[in-house]
């Protein structure tokens, strides 16, 4: 996003002229708005101010649109550089928007976007022919068919590298393609056979309640096993990652699971179970008003340490200082902390 | 009214108000960023966090009214914390967020010491940071020669924002991109548009936005703090003059809820250094043509050798804009000792004259009463060049819900829509004679108002102007128990006290017009630069920047500017304001009251005061209104309506024309600035591009 700037001057057409039928939705798009209330069109009409320029928006483009919505320019500017699907920058005849969130990625997406910038380029450029250009966006929400990528107006599914070059082919030489699923399914349904949700368990109503057995016998394990390890891996002394200096000191949420089942207790709080089991309540929501001003919304997710699994250390990153530690133990303070006298000074500040 | 407990405390507040109103009015103090009192709320900086009982987080207080709480169980009133550990944390949190991006250069920054940021950083904050990544970058905006950017520094609260389009009226900043790549830039960064853009640098809670002329030039803790009153239009807008040693170093806005709210103009703050630039520092005396420097002594002598052998019939007396109530009745004082009747106030040949009485020349509805006011009719003024904040509550008065406006005169950009009705005296007299379609709107207005400007009554036939506008203002009943809407509004910070004290040709007197073609052989020119006068006149001139006064000059008598005396002023409304001296005049420059007293001795008519205390005392016997001062006397309005109203009179055929011609140029003390003359060549820029 970062990246995201006008176009140079001299890319930017002379002119920008509504046509007809950009004039005529907007008409109605204005109104659908009581009046003096047009402002209100101004994503639908540079939506369609997009289309008519060919997939972005010159600048020409914004002030026509401001000038028709009686807008200041920069009030327009503002929507315009907000929402990424306005493309500042002029696009390939084929705009390639690749799903690069997690479910593409888990599917293959990083052999999609190889291909991208093999056969098109770095993104946000448009390849030399002028044929392609693409952009990583998030989440196109088709997961169920991923990886996947959006060319134009329409979703392309399913994607192996393969498919995907005959799909660039095809695009580039002006044979028909097909969209939606590049390997023949029907829109999200199974592909070949039925492989989930056979177990006839699901539909006889045996799992109804079957939660509440499962934890039964996780705390009966937890009782047995190992309360005394879960003691040893607990740091003794907790210690905010900040020198108290008046900061709340936040402490263990008050009752979990774990907490419970170390303390030898059933881990579930019999009076929650009991909640739990009625049938009439949706959900367990009275804490807030029953004690009317709590001290502190004091979450359970401090970053003090709160261990999640026994013996499992919480990940120590580089930058993050680890929670716990005090932070002049941090390994890369860059405040000078680390310059002692008579230790060489901070090597950025000598050039003076 | 609610009930509310803050922090313990409980206060009865209007429902409408907000937490963090509230939390005000109980005594707790809430620090916040974007939040400002005369701007619409934004609640983006979350600075403002309080504890709501009952509320599972931290809400903003800035954006959560009153009426919005619930109340306890048992009925009793809602309770917010605005000390508790949470509280504590949650403004640690949200300091530690905005600290992020914010560079540590407060070493190098101008907004160091009168920061927002720095301040609640201290009180507020937390001792060290955790965040160890590359800060954000932004590239330095250009906004024009009067603020400057510097970008890195921002923390997106967008007070300049909701500024410039809510109560300059001129939207040319906004917020592009989004999330931390937001920056605040104006459309192409073009300069600026608005008279009143320098408010966004006051605005800005931190040094992203300062003041560019002054930038680099003192740390505020170095200056001395004068509370004053500004002189360049008829407003009187409460400033703080802060000077360092001799110096001026800049003015800054005072709140007066009855004036200037918290704004000033553009011309009001920057004209810091025309105050230095092109002052008359000495005596001069023209001698074979040539202006040579003189001692005082010399040049009261040359004057009173002139005055002496001259009928008083032949002597005259002009009073420039600048002009304090002071040096003007000094002034009056002894041209009465000296038997001369010839005086006048009106350089612009405006047609106000006191014996109308008060009423008659007075903005009667008050500034602050133009919001009261549920239809305005302008007529000959540009009230967004002639007195810029008179325009900003014409435009809170619209932004509350729009009345009727409409304006007979230029058809220029007022920031606000209205209608336009036409352009000189011939569509006020068919509105006058009631065959306009705006004239139902005056009548059936509760509170009409008619502000007539100086480009009505600047004019030849400007008396029968004003008695049309008087005689509509009678027929649409603007003036009645309780409401004045006849206003007429000045330009000059010195007529309204210049016709209190009677500054206009007395019997056979002639008016400035006159005299400046030569019909005097002595001419006294008490700062009036705007004015061609005739050759062959010897002219004293006393006043205070080498302008056009002072070339025309035989005499030259070095004064003191509106920061380097004490003087009385009178603003539009007939408010009489206070100027206090904030340095001194340089060189042998002297304060106008004590030239006019020394120049007395020499002429032999010495005027009956020796200190600026006794000059008051006598002052002030005489015309008991000006020791009521920061209060407005109000005048009868029926008599003066009256009185006017029945002049009658033939109206002219010429346009209303503005007086002002060029915002940034209208005084000497404007046209020595150097930061003026730029925004003067920018706004012709701007203006032709508008025209193309």
């Amino acid at each position: 996003m970062a990246v995201r700037k006008l176009a140079p001057e001299d890319m930017q057409p002379e002119s920008f002229v509504l046509s007809p039928e950009t004039e005529a939705f907007a008409d109605k798009e204005i109104a659908k708005y009581p009046s003096g209330r047009q402002a209100s069109a101004v994503i639908a009409l540079l939506g369609k101010a997009q289309q008519q320029a060919g997939g972005w928006l010159p600048r020409k483009a914004i002030e026509a649109v401001a000038a028709k919505l009686d807008m200041p320019v920069i009030r327009v500017m503002e929507v315009a550089t907000f929402y990424t699907m306005f493309n500042l920058e002029p696009v390939g005849k084929y705009f390639i928007q690749f799903c690069g969130t997690t479910p593409c990625v888990l599917r293959g997406a990083g052999d999609i976007r190889k291909v991208l910038e093999r056969r098109v380029g770095e993104q946000n450029h448009v390849s030399p022919d002028g044929t392609f250009s693409w952009l990583e966006v998030e989440c196109l929400g088709a997961c169920s068919n991923a990886p996947m990528v959006q060319i134009n107006d329409d979703y392309y599914e399913d994607l192996t590298t393969e498919n995907f070059e005959k799909l660039l082919d095809d695009l580039a030489a002006g044979r028909p393609v097909k969209t939606g699923s590049q390997i023949g399914r029907n829109r999200s349904e199974p592909h070949e056979a039925v492989n989930t949700l056979q177990d006839p368990a699901l539909y006889d109503g045996s799992l109804v309640g079957a939660w509440r057995k499962r934890f039964d016998e996780q705390a009966k394990a937890a009782e047995t096993a190992e309360p005394a390890a879960a003691m040893a891996s607990i740091p003794q002394e907790v210690k905010a990652a900040k020198p108290a200096a008046g900061r709340p000191i936040e402490s263990d949420a008050a009752d979990t699971p774990a907490k419970r089942a170390k303390e030898g207790q059933t881990p579930i709080n019999p009076s929650d179970q009991k909640e739990a089991a009625d049938p009439s309540k949706a959900t367990k929501g009275d804490s807030h008003t029953e004690s009317g001003a709590r001290p502190a919304p004091q979450s359970g997710k401090s970053y003090v340490a709160s261990p999640t699994k026994d013996g499992e250390a919480v990940p120590k990153s580089p930058t993050t200082p680890e929670a716990g530690t005090p932070p002049a133990q941090a390994e890369t303070r860059r405040d000078g902390s680390e310059s002692k006298p008579g230790v060489t000074v901070d090597k950025d500040n000598k050039t003076s | 009214m609610a009930k509310i407990i803050v922090d313990g405390v409980e206060v009865d507040v209007p429902a409408e108000y907000t937490l963090l109103q509230a939390a005000e009015a109980a005594g707790a103090e809430v620090p916040r960023f974007c939040y400002h009192e005369r701007l619409s709320i934004a609640g983006n900086c979350r600075m403002c966090l309080v504890e709501v009982k009952g509320a599972p987080k931290p809400v903003a207080s800035c954006a959560w009214g009153v009426r919005d709480c619930r109340p306890g169980p048992n009925g009793e009133p809602p309770e917010i914390s605005t000390k508790s550990p949470t509280v504590k944390k949650a403004r640690e949190g949200v300091m530690e967020f905005l600290l992020i991006n914010h560079p540590l250069d407060c070493p190098i920054c101008d907004q160091g010491g009168q920061c927002d940021l720095q301040d609640q950083a201290m009180a507020y904050g937390v001792d060290t940071s955790r965040y160890h990544e590359n800060k954000r970058a932004v590239t330095d905006k250009y906004l024009g020669p009067l603020v400057r950017t510097s970008m890195n520094r921002c923390i997106h609260c967008t007070r300049c924002v909701r500024f410039t389009a809510e109560v300059a009226g001129v939207p040319d900043l906004g917020a592009l991109w989004r999330g931390e790549d937001m920056e605040i830039t104006s459309y192409l960064e073009k300069a600026l548009g608005s008279e009143l853009q320098a408010n966004v640098a006051d605005l800005c809670p931190v040094g992203a936005l300062t003041h560019k002329p002054e930038a680099f030039h003192y740390r505020p803790w170095e200056l001395t703090k004068t509370d004053s009153v500004d002189v360049m239009d008829a407003v009187g807008s409460s400033i703080r003059v802060d000077s360092r040693g001799r110096e001026v170093m800049r003015i800054l806005p005072r709140v007066n809820e009855a004036v200037n709210e918290e704004w000033i103009t553009d011309k009001t703050r920057q004209i810091v250094d025309g105050l230095r630039l092109q002052r008359l520092d000495r005596p001069f005396v023209r001698e074979n043509g040539r202006l040579r420097p003189a001692s005082w002594q010399e040049a009261f002598a040359t004057i009173a050798g002139r005055v002496k052998g001259t009928d008083p019939k032949r002597i005259g007396a002009i009073v420039g804009d600048l002009a304090a109530v002071e040096e003007m009745y000094a002034l009056k004082l002894l041209m009465e000792s000296l038997g001369v009747t010839n005086i006048d106030a009106r350089q612009d040949g405006s047609v106000l004259t006191p014996v109308y009485g008060r009423g008659s020349y007075l903005f009667n509805t008050t500034i602050a009463g133009i919001e009261d006011a549920d239809a305005i009719l302008i007529v000959g003024s540009n009230p967004r060049i002639e007195a810029s904040l008179v325009n900003v509550r014409i435009r809170k008065r619209w932004r509350a819900a729009p009345p009727p406006i409409a304006m007979i005169g230029e058809h220029a950009d007022l920031t606000y829509p209205y209608e336009y009705l036409g352009a000189g005296p011939e569509t006020l007299s068919e509105l006058a004679a009631g065959r306009h379609s705006f004239i139902e709107k005056l009548r059936g207005a509760e509170r009409p108002l008619i502000i007539v400007g100086q480009g009505a009554l600047s004019r030849p036939d400007g008396l029968a102007v004003l008695s049309t506008v008087a005689q509509l203002a009678r027929d649409v009943g603007a003036v009645k128990d309780g409401w004045n809407g006849f206003s007429v509004l000045h330009t000059a910070a010195s007529r309204v006290g210049a016709l209190d004290l009677g500054l206009v040709p007395g019997e056979w007197g002639l008016n400035a017009q006159t005299m400046a073609q030569g019909e005097v052989d002595v001419l006294f020119n008490l700062g009036a630069d705007e004015i061609d006068i005739a050759s062959g006149t010897f002219v004293i001139y006393q006043g205070t920047h080498g302008d056009r006064g002072a070339h025309r000059a035989d005499v030259i008598l070095p004064a003191a500017t509106y920061t380097e005396k004490s003087g009385t002023y009178v603003n539009t409304e007939g408010r009489v304001q206070l100027a206090n001296r904030a340095a001194f005049a340089p060189g042998e420059a002297r304060e106008d009251w004590a030239i006019l007293r020394a120049l007395s001795d020499v002429l032999g008519h010495r005027l009956p005061f020796d200190s600026l205390n006794a000059l008051r005392a006598k002052l002030y016997t005489q015309y008991p209104h000006f020791a009521a001062v920061e209060t407005v006397q109000p005048a009868d309005g029926f008599a003066a309506i009256q009185a006017l109203a029945n002049i009658g009179g033939t109206l002219g055929r010429e346009a209303f024309m503005s007086p002002v011609k060029d915002f940034y140029l209208t005084n000497p003390i404007a046209r020595a600035s150097g930061v003026m003359a730029e925004c003067s060549a920018l706004a012709r820029e701007l203006k032709l591009e508008a025209a193309e």
